[in-house]
């Protein structure tokens, strides 16, 4: 080993890929864009701002928005990936081989896969739960909001991971579940496979402990009165999803260690001699791999009952069946897994189990989409964008419903599975429940955050953009699929599909134009924030808990802790005609911001870094460090501090003037 | 029934309340002495071989080893129904359903495609009596190798 | 819905004085979820055992391996660690300071005979050829049991730390919350390892 390999690993300059043109460019344009962003927070002295205010910051809304923001940015990126794909498919025909080779091209698409699931919705719904579960149940923050830092900066992490990827070294080919033996040593012993493991397993510590902070959020600080079943929604299929994060997560983490111990110690799990085998693989990171899914939509579907029943002016129809249906759902997602690999070859009796199990999962689905239904049924129904959204998702989601029933049918899967139909399929839930939820969430919930509403005609520009660019880009593979069409191919032999491919890559630029005007809208909302701002705090005329606070709440969420004498509390509150209490403020106790979450999130992507590229020293040293770190974060037991009684009154002082001004 | 707020401030001496059973000292070693024992029987039956009969001492060991780790969980862990507001015992029933489902979830899945799916060496041939459906189901398979 | 006739006392919708939830009112309940994780992730392990413990690949098995006498002493070890953790959690409760740490360095003696005889026993397989590589059950038998160690390993750091914590600060609330903790974890290991002797140890030699 030359002294280069002992210091370097095996990162040599041949990691970059001077050779491939589209990433040099890439990269240069990165460059540029990130030197032009350090200069600007330089030349504006925003880095101890940032620091201080943002980044070491446990306050559960600070965090969510940071969520946020690293969503849409890894949106960008995964939704690239999506367009370089519809292009090469339109054009390589007819003996083009299109413009991305087949090592290019597999990377894309797994890193399209990779980065919409873990980096762009999971922290999108992490975001999501974490700024509005506190409010809704009247709490200031959540159980542990170090470990709410942490899990933060650990999620980002493994997206720097990923993103390092795309400079030094490259992806893994294999598709976003890497089976092996693909995803082995022998058949992938360069870095691709190495970076899709530790940046899942970076990510997944955080989401792992992300799901247990909200759990204990739920159960211990609801706000007096809040029974279980007086919970808003959202409340409810948070608490589902996050028991199904700390009841999945842990078996990716072990099924990814068993992966990674293959490829670094040589053992036999999944190769295809010594006794290994790969199908064990596809079984554990399905067992995994159907509750992800699920936690994906379940936030959304509550964002679906908050919205439908505020913009209905009605409660919820049916709170009691839609808590039994989340719950049902919860636990049904375990008993599915196998409807992902039924042409594997388990059989007939195994798979017709499945089978079942699949169609009855789709039953609470069901009663849920008629609760929303009965709840706008002679409700006074505002048509505005979250609304539109829900809607949206109501007809979009219920397609791509059906045809995961057809999917179901082992018989009718034995066609289709691998098939574009399968990813019509997932994209039509995922696109039509997660993000046309997220978007309905991001309407519904930004003047909260931000104090003003969005701008409605760049909102309304991208609602139409996003429903027709998807039905454009995703009809033609659900036919192409039926024909029998295969997932994840880079050139074609039969001229006559062209057409639907063309057809699919206008879709994905009228959904790109969808994107670009939501991307405007937040732009102009923010330059026109003062026209557009909202000072009452409860813009919708909501009906839970967060819309009681200012618009943005203040630090400490409530001056004083409510008590819950019924469901929909903040409805409930102003038909009883709750006064805010304006005096008699007290101090409020709050936890304090540290850097000890940076600074292990940091020490934790180094070791992963490392280890990708054989640095063993690096690795040892930063590994060392994480536990010193940790360990030396123990010994600080003052992590507490008082916000004073005459600032909590200067600022609610504040609230009650801006209230009588705008009224 | 939210139950961790009190209102009337106190914090001090909040160590010995629900959050946190305790044992005692006949406790421990009632769940010491039986574990010693249920720990010792199955080594015994296993290193003696005295029931002569592999699966039935594999059954009984298994019993045993059910029965010391409900005996952990009261006598060390402390575990009840009312610990945390019955949500630790809820946590726990929880996991247990899905270590259940996993395990034996997986095992049935990977029998049956080992059965079907992976080569069988010329001495096993005995095996594929055992499994009807899967032999069967190979027999169709074979019959479809001829399909593009 | 809430039917009110003009009520005597109109409802309280706030809390007039600061709840105050008291200092760390959710760690245990976050740490028994923590646990229930790790539990599902020796279930893996289990399942992958239960799947690929088979499969030898044409070189030893459990039979030809597990020294059942050497497991039956380490098991021993452990349980007696669970039990002085036990006697150390009795005396934490009277607030003996001397006495938890010293029920406490013998857990970490008891702990350490534990990781001694295992190491021992997983030098010796790997000097025999019987290494973690040599077959999927091999790594398998490795990575469960040896996930196991690991967690005993960190245990073990963790109640040095917590050693010299409560002899800095001695037994304020927030140290004997951390010591429920590790108590909680110490006791979950010992019922993994009741899983792992009957199924991995037991079992592999009555297969």
């Amino acid at each position: 080993m030359t002294t280069a390999q002992m210091i370097f690993g095996r990162l040599t300059w041949d990691a970059f890929p001077w050779h491939e043109p589209i990433v040099v460019a890439t990269f240069g344009a990165v460059v540029l864009g990130g030197a032009a962003v350090v200069a600007a927070l330089t030349y504006f002295k925003l880095w101890g701002y940032l620091w201080k205010e943002w980044f070491t910051s446990v306050d559960h809304k600070k965090i969510g928005i940071m969520y946020m923001v690293l969503g849409l940015i890894m949106f960008l990126r995964g939704f690239a990936d999506a367009i370089m794909m519809r292009l090469q498919q339109a054009i390589a025909f007819n003996g083009s081989e299109g413009y991305l080779n087949a090592h290019h091209y597999d990377q894309v698409f797994t890193a399209h896969g990779v980065i919409m699931i873990f980096f762009v919705a999971m922290p999108f719904i992490t975001g999501l739960m974490n700024y509005i579960v506190p409010l809704q149940i009247g709490a200031r923050d959540v159980s542990f909001p170090f470990l709410n830092n942490f899990s933060f900066w650990m999620t980002t992490g493994g997206a720097v991971l990923v993103m390092a990827s795309l400079f030094l070294g490259e992806f893994a080919q294999t598709g976003w579940l890497a089976y092996p033996p693909l995803s082995g040593i022998d058949y992938s012993p360069a870095t691709g496979v190495d970076y899709y493991i530790w940046a899942l397993q970076v990510a997944g510590v955080g989401t792992t402990l992300s799901g247990i902070n909200l759990i204990a959020t739920i159960v211990k600080m609801r706000a007096p009165g809040m029974s279980l079943m007086k919970m808003p929604v959202f409340t409810w299929t948070s608490l589902c999803a996050n028991i199904l994060i700390v009841a999945s997560f842990p078996i990716l983490t072990a099924t990814l260690v068993l992966l990674s111990l293959d490829r670094y110690a040589g053992t036999n799990f999944f190769t295809n001699d010594f006794g290994g085998n790969p199908m064990m693989y596809v079984n554990l990171i399905w067992i995994w791999g159907h509750p992800e899914v699920y936690i994906l939509i379940l936030p959304l579907f509550g964002v679906f009952s908050e919205v439908t029943s505020t913009f209905s002016n009605k409660r919820l129809f049916g709170y009691t069946s839609m808590v039994y249906a989340t719950c049902c759902i919860m636990v049904l997602s375990y008993l599915v897994w196998l409807h992902h690999f039924f042409t594997m070859g388990s059989g007939a009796s195994v798979n017709s189990f499945f089978g079942i199990t699949t169609m009855i999962i789709s039953i609470p689905t069901g009663a849920k989409l008629f609760n929303w239904l009965f709840t706008m049924y002679r409700g006074r129904v505002r048509f505005e964008l979250p609304m539109m959204w829900t809607i949206a998702f109501m007809l979009t989601f219920t397609v791509g419903g059906m045809t995961g029933v057809l999917l179901a049918v082992p018989p009718a899967d034995f066609v289709l599975h691998n098939s574009l139909f399968l990813i019509a399929h997932f994209h039509n839930v995922i696109i039509g429940g997660v993000l046309f939820g997220l978007f309905a969430a991001i309407n519904y919930w930004w003047p909260k955050a931000f104090g003003y509403k969005l701008n409605q005609f760049w909102g309304h520009v991208s609602f139409w953009c996003w429903n027709i660019g998807f039905w454009l880009a995703f009809a033609p593979l659900y036919i192409m699929g039926l024909m029998g069409v295969t997932r994840r191919m880079r050139v074609f032999d039969d001229p006559s599909l062209q057409i639907y491919f063309v057809i699919a890559a206008i879709g994905a630029v009228t959904i790109a134009a969808g994107i670009g005007a939501m991307l405007v809208q937040f732009a102009v909302s923010i330059w026109k924030r003062n026209e557009l701002k909202d000072v009452t705090g409860d813009p919708w005329n909501g009906r839970t808990l967060e819309w009681a606070t200012s618009s943005p709440p203040p630090e400490y969420n409530f001056a004083f802790t409510p008590v819950v004498h019924d469901g929909d509390s903040w409805a409930d509150m102003k038909k009883n005609g709750y006064q805010r209490p304006l005096t008699g403020y007290q101090p409020i106790h709050m936890p304090s911001s540290t850097g000890a979450g940076v600074i292990l999130a940091a020490l934790a992507t180094l070791c992963g870094f490392s280890l990708i590229w054989y640095i063993w020293w690096l690795a040892g040293l930063s590994f060392l460090g994480l536990i010193a770190v940790a360990i030396g974060h123990t010994f600080n037991y003052k992590r507490d501090f008082y916000i004073p009684a005459d600032v909590v009154t200067r600022t609610e002082e504040a609230r009650t003037r801006a209230l009588a001004a705008g009224v | 029934m939210s139950d961790a707020v009190h209102s009337h401030g106190h914090g001090h001496h909040d160590d010995h309340h629900e959050e946190g059973a305790h044992g005692t000292m006949g406790s421990y070693m009632i769940g010491f002495g039986l574990s010693v024992i249920l720990t010792a029987i199955p080594f015994w039956l296993v290193m003696s071989g005295v029931l002569d009969n592999p699966r039935l001492t594999g059954f009984v060991i298994m019993a045993f080893a059910a029965v010391q780790v409900v005996v952990h969980m009261i006598y060390f862990l402390h575990m009840n129904t009312r610990v945390e507001g019955g949500w630790s015992f809820m946590a726990m029933m929880l996991t247990l359903v899905l270590v259940v489902i996993t395990l034996s979830g997986s095992m049935w899945v990977m029998y049956h495609l080992n059965a079907n799916m992976m080569p069988h060496a010329q001495s096993d041939m005995g095996d594929m009596n055992m499994d009807m459906g899967s032999t069967q189901e190979m027999r169709t398979m074979s019959n479809m190798s001829e399909m593009p | 819905m809430s039917s009110m006739t003009a009520p005597a006392e109109p409802r309280a919708y706030h809390l007039p004085e600061e709840p105050h939830l008291h200092e760390g009112h959710s760690t245990m309940l976050g740490f028994w979820m923590y646990l229930m994780s790790d539990c599902l992730i020796f279930a893996i392990l289990f399942a992958t055992y239960a799947v690929l413990g088979g499969n030898f690949a044409g070189g030893p098995g459990p039979k030809d391996l597990f020294d059942l006498p050497l497991v039956a002493v380490n098991t021993a070890m452990l349980l007696f660690s669970s039990i002085t953790y036990g006697f150390a959690m009795l005396a934490m409760e009277k607030n003996r300071v001397s006495a938890t740490q010293g029920w406490l360095l013998v857990t970490l003696l008891f702990g350490g005979a534990f990781l001694a005889i295992e190491l021992y026993e997983f030098a010796h397989l790997i000097h025999e050829g019987a290494g973690p590589q040599r077959s999927a059950f091999l790594s398998a038998f490795f990575t469960l049991v040896g996930t196991h160690g690991l967690h005993v390993t960190f245990g073990s750091i963790w109640l040095v730390t917590l050693m010299v914590q409560v002899a800095r600060k001695g037994l304020i609330p927030a140290n004997k919350r951390r010591l429920m903790c590790l108590s909680m974890f110490w006791h979950f290991l010992d019922v993994i390892w009741i899983g792992v002797f009957t199924f991995v140890y037991l079992m592999g030699v009555l297969r």
